[in-house]
């Protein structure tokens, strides 16, 4: 890859560090959210570079139905419907990731029959299950804080042993579609069955509690991007995941003791149960 | 990939991960959620793997279809999220 491009996403891995750094602070704040979004046109820019000129016109395209839908439902959501909208973007952050992972997988093993060797094979399948259960699990908290789904926690007998049950099953189809690339279909159960654990982890939560599983989420798409920069081989991708997944986590945790709240009981998603009788 | 290329992958993971720990563990309560809206914009980075993606010439190929809605919705991601931090933001100074 062309050294002018690494060398454009070290400067924008150096501004989201920055941007992240100063958002500690409430007076540096703005800057560093603007300092950040410099960095991801700077990103985005050293991509386009190096894109098929055929295929400029269409990634043009998508990128402005992708801003104007962005730009007009921030812009139009009242200032105390922000937790829901950070939880809307974010499901759409983890739904891309699994999106570019099969794609990858497709191009590869149905339509240039390659082998896909084992770290990709892993990476890939690792980015649909997290990328899977962000995209769901979003779209329940999105809909939770606004009131298209029931707010309460949603609990049923053996929630707990179906969800280890649904678990254990994706790690067999992700087995399987590393083993089996010529057959896709272990590839789409691995899919399916991450959007189900996404809706399932999340239901049994309460509403009041969704901001907090709303961070974890976004954790979760961080590393849903981290995963889909070892599918790449991207630097940029595997750099601001990480910074995303580790802080997100971190973050998660500082709202859980503002809440007296263990990690642990997020984590396991049945922490509903407690809010209910507190 | 090569387990060169993986180990090397994985320094700048692990790097990165101490860093996003180290980053915000002081973080005042009135900016968690910014915080939260912030960093998820950054997580839409996703629109330079699905720009990579969608590079394939042709339409009749799958692929290339899942790329192109993956650099949609990792737009919203990217451009909303940044919109409504900077909206949040923007609310903080007037305090």
């Amino acid at each position: 890859m062309n050294i002018y491009i690494q060398f454009a996403y070290l400067i924008a891995s150096v501004l989201f560090i920055i941007g992240i750094k100063k958002m500690n602070k409430t007076s540096e704040a703005r800057t560093g959210n603007q300092l950040s979004a410099v960095g991801m046109l700077i990103a985005i820019l050293a991509t386009v570079v190096q894109v098929e000129v055929l295929s400029l016109i269409d990634i043009f395209i998508c990128i402005i139905i992708g801003s104007a839908i962005g730009l007009y439902v921030a812009y139009k959501v009242e200032m105390t419907q922000m937790p829901e909208m950070v939880a809307l973007f974010n499901g759409f952050g983890g739904l891309a990731s699994v999106a570019v992972s099969i794609s990858d997988y497709w191009l590869k093993s149905q339509e240039n029959n390659f082998d896909i060797d084992i770290i990709t094979g892993v990476s890939i399948v690792l980015s649909i299950f997290i990328g899977g259960i962000t995209f769901t699990g979003s779209m329940i908290a999105w809909g939770k804080l606004s009131g298209k789904v029931n707010g309460n926690a949603i609990i049923f007998g053996g929630q707990h042993p179906l969800n280890l049950l649904l678990f254990v099953a994706s790690i067999v189809a992700s087995v399987l579609a590393v083993m089996y690339q010529a057959d896709p279909i272990y590839l789409l159960i691995l899919t399916a069955l991450s959007l189900l654990l996404g809706v399932l982890t999340v239901i049994p939560i309460g509403g009041a509690d969704m901001p907090v599983v709303i961070s974890l989420l976004n954790s979760y798409s961080g590393m849903a991007a981290c995963t889909t920069g070892f599918v790449l081989n991207n630097n940029v991708l595997i750099v601001a995941g990480a910074l995303v997944g580790a802080s997100g986590i971190i973050l998660t945790n500082i709202m859980c003791k503002a809440m007296n709240r263990s990690l642990v009981s997020v984590l396991l998603g049945g922490f509903g149960t407690t809010s209910s009788s507190a | 990939m090569n387990l060169e290329a993986l180990i090397l992958l994985l320094y700048v993971l692990v790097l990165g991960s101490y860093l996003g720990f180290e980053l915000i563990a002081k973080v005042p309560p009135t900016l968690h959620t910014p915080l939260m809206s912030g960093s998820n914009a950054i997580s839409g980075i996703t629109i330079v793997g699905a720009i990579l993606a969608s590079n394939e010439l042709g339409y009749t190929h799958v692929s290339k279809w899942l790329g192109m809605l993956a650099i949609i919705l990792a737009t919203i991601n990217v451009v909303g999220g940044y919109a409504v931090t900077d909206r949040m933001l923007k609310m903080f100074k007037k305090k």
